[in-house]
């Protein structure tokens, strides 16, 4: 540990001066017979990276759909910016601030960079069918509005030489830059991150890093992330939550959490 | 070469995102429009219009519409020609009750009616996707078709079944009926088609053109981003039949005359399904192209022999149109599965950097 890096009592007194931004309480989410998610409680507080890990079919990815409102959970309760939620959708969730990226790359492979991005500012842009037949005047004026926009997101990416490529033919790691892209396009206040790094190379990594860190301290969005390189999510997040066959075994600071009993057990395995 | 960009530079979003952000392709189109509207209408006969000319753009309308709905939002339909009947028989019907009305807003009336009947019959496509709801639109196919032989009411109760245009004018100047010339119904159509073709390119470009894209390349993506599915897919089932309902008018009012109800019949949704497919899905222009293939190149085909001097029997001449057609189908499949839109895309690219390979 470096002499800058904040000690555990700083990291823990920096998240309790925070608002909580969605709170989960006991939620339960089944597939018929099978559990995918029991009775789990935490919370995501403004500003912060909170990382979600756990081993496969833990139920981390189902957590990320019950958050965007993909799947209706049985049982508890959500609250998001100090609104209950009862049923949620998916194009509503996105309206309230909440954008994801998912774990296979879910770009729109026909489209170009740009068009991506600029689809992820569709439920921002109002202008009727009308105007959009001439292309002129308001319609005009908010296309090009919101073109700034995306361009700001570009740089801020660093993709500004793939702007007019068809997604389907660009690389990886570049692929889930966009999708970042998009999901910053929407101007979230929670940015679900499923597994931003999978399959990449240690430099993709790296830049995937920086841009999520830059995320979080310059747009102040707050990041919830789904990852398996623990490297990754020690040095990212503020805090970790751990999930086990979809139950919360630990949540804390990444130094708590690592020094966790349960939590080793769950990732090395236990002799029984 | 001809299409050199260096030296036009783009310091605006505004220019950047201008039609033609290119100056040869307005150029391009500026000769083409000229041909359209000036060059043609002074060489053309009668036969050029009615057989070439007005054919080609009702086509070429109609597969713009079914390109919107296939092309653009993803959704398979085998109901076209249906939905063309809708526009064709709500225009008889609109001008029937309302004699005294101007024909060309009778026409853009007409495209409601059809847009609504595309509406309803898209309602399955928020349950099931591809072939399956290629098989939905084909109930539609088979039950506009009945419902136009059977409700008598369509046909204003004719003894022969079929709607036949009356003599209308605008202005004193006939348009419709058997005593209309061909160059005002010509300029009517080519009109029509330019405005609803000018509308189109710009609703695809802009939010609507990317919202639907964003359907077809994946719906549950696109529903993370905030697209609502239901309005997505519905808005494009009523462009597109609102387009496709026009293109069915004109085809009765400016070219044909007079309809029966298998005339909108399955092939002719085939033909369409053709035009667009070999065209180039997701794509405006390639509308043009196909027609031109499909429905311009058999008529030319056909008069081959004569203008060469050769005798070959019409019904020899027939089947060897036939097998042209379809090596020729083949082969731009083969040579470019992504249509006729795509290949010229190609080549514009290879012009741009001519004479450097990439």
């Amino acid at each position: 540990m470096s002499v800058m890096d904040p000690t555990l009592e700083e990291v823990k007194r920096k998240a309790e001066g925070r608002e909580v931004l969605l709170d989960l309480e006991n939620v339960s989410l089944s597939f018929g017979g099978v559990k995918a998610i029991t009775n789990i409680s935490f919370n995501i507080k403004k500003g912060e990276i909170r990382a979600i890990i756990g081993p496969n079919g833990a139920g981390k990815t189902s957590m990320l759909n019950v958050i965007n409102g993909f799947y209706q959970p049985q049982e508890g309760v959500i609250t998001f910016n100090g609104e209950k939620r009862r049923s949620m959708k998916p194009h509503l969730a996105v309206s309230q601030g909440i954008a994801r990226t998912f774990q296979n790359v879910a770009l729109f492979k026909g489209m170009s960079t740009l068009d991506n991005i600029m689809a992820g500012r569709a439920t921002r842009m109002k202008q009727n069918m009308l105007w959009q037949m001439l292309y002129w005047g308001p319609a005009q004026r908010e296309e090009i509005e919101h073109r700034k926009k995306v361009e700001e997101i570009i740089d801020f990416l660093e993709i500004q030489h793939i702007r007019r490529t068809p997604v389907g033919t660009l690389p990886y790691g570049l692929q889930k830059r966009v999708e970042l892209a998009r999901a910053l396009a929407m101007e979230p206040e929670l940015l679900l991150l499923d597994e931003p790094m999978a399959g990449m190379n240690l430099e993709e990594k790296e830049d995937m890093s920086r841009f999520i860190l830059d995320v979080n301290d310059q747009l102040g969005t707050t990041i919830a992330l789904i990852e398996h390189d623990m490297g990754v999510v020690m040095d990212l997040s503020d805090r970790v939550v751990v999930l086990d066959y979809g139950r919360k075994i630990a949540d804390g600071v990444p130094e708590e959490v690592q020094s966790n009993p349960e939590v080793i057990d769950a990732y090395l395995g236990v002799s029984h | 070469m001809f299409y050199r960009t260096s030296g036009q530079f783009k310091t605006t979003y505004e220019s950047d995102q201008a039609l033609f952000p290119i100056k040869q392709d307005m150029i391009l189109l500026v000769v083409i429009l000229a041909a359209m509207y000036v060059i043609f209408p002074m060489f053309a006969s009668e036969f050029t219009y009615k057989a070439l000319l007005v054919p080609v753009l009702i086509y070429s309308l109609a597969s713009l519409g079914l390109n919107i709905l296939t092309g653009y939002a993803g959704q398979l339909s085998l109901g076209t020609a249906g939905f063309m009947g809708v526009g064709a028989y709500a225009c008889y019907k609109i001008t029937t009750i309302f004699p005294e009305m101007n024909i060309v807003i009778a026409l853009f009336l007409s495209g409601f009616f059809s847009a609504a009947v595309g509406v309803a019959f898209g309602l399955p496509s928020l349950r099931i996707k591809g072939f399956y709801l290629a098989i939905a639109t084909l109930a539609s196919q088979f039950f506009l078709v009945w419902l136009f032989e059977k409700w008598a009411w369509l046909y204003n109760y004719n003894a022969s079944g079929a709607i036949e245009v009356r003599t209308m004018d605008i202005f004193g100047l006939v348009v419709t009926g058997p005593t209309a010339s061909p160059v005002v119904q010509y300029y009517f159509v080519l009109g029509i088609v330019s405005v609803v073709t000018f509308a189109m390119i710009n609703l695809t470009r802009g939010r609507y053109g990317r919202t639907w894209k964003a359907v077809r390349d994946m719906d549950i993506a696109a529903e993370l981003v905030g697209i609502n599915l239901m309005r997505a897919k519905l808005s494009a089932f009523a462009v597109s039949s609102y387009i496709v309902g026009i293109a069915g008018a004109m085809m009765v009012f400016f070219w044909k005359g007079a309809a029966e109800p298998n005339l909108f019949d399955i092939p002719m949704s085939f033909q369409i399904v053709f035009i667009a497919i070999i065209g180039g899905l997701g794509s405006v222009m390639g509308n043009f192209l196909g027609a031109i293939l499909i429905v311009a190149l058999p008529v030319v085909l056909n008069l081959l022999p004569e203008l060469l001097g050769l005798s070959i029997g019409s019904a020899t001449m027939e089947h060897v149109n036939v097998m042209v057609i379809g090596s020729l189908i083949i082969m731009f499949l083969i040579v470019e599965p992504h249509g006729l839109a795509r290949f010229w895309a190609l080549i514009r690219e290879k012009l741009i950097i001519w004479p450097f390979p990439h």
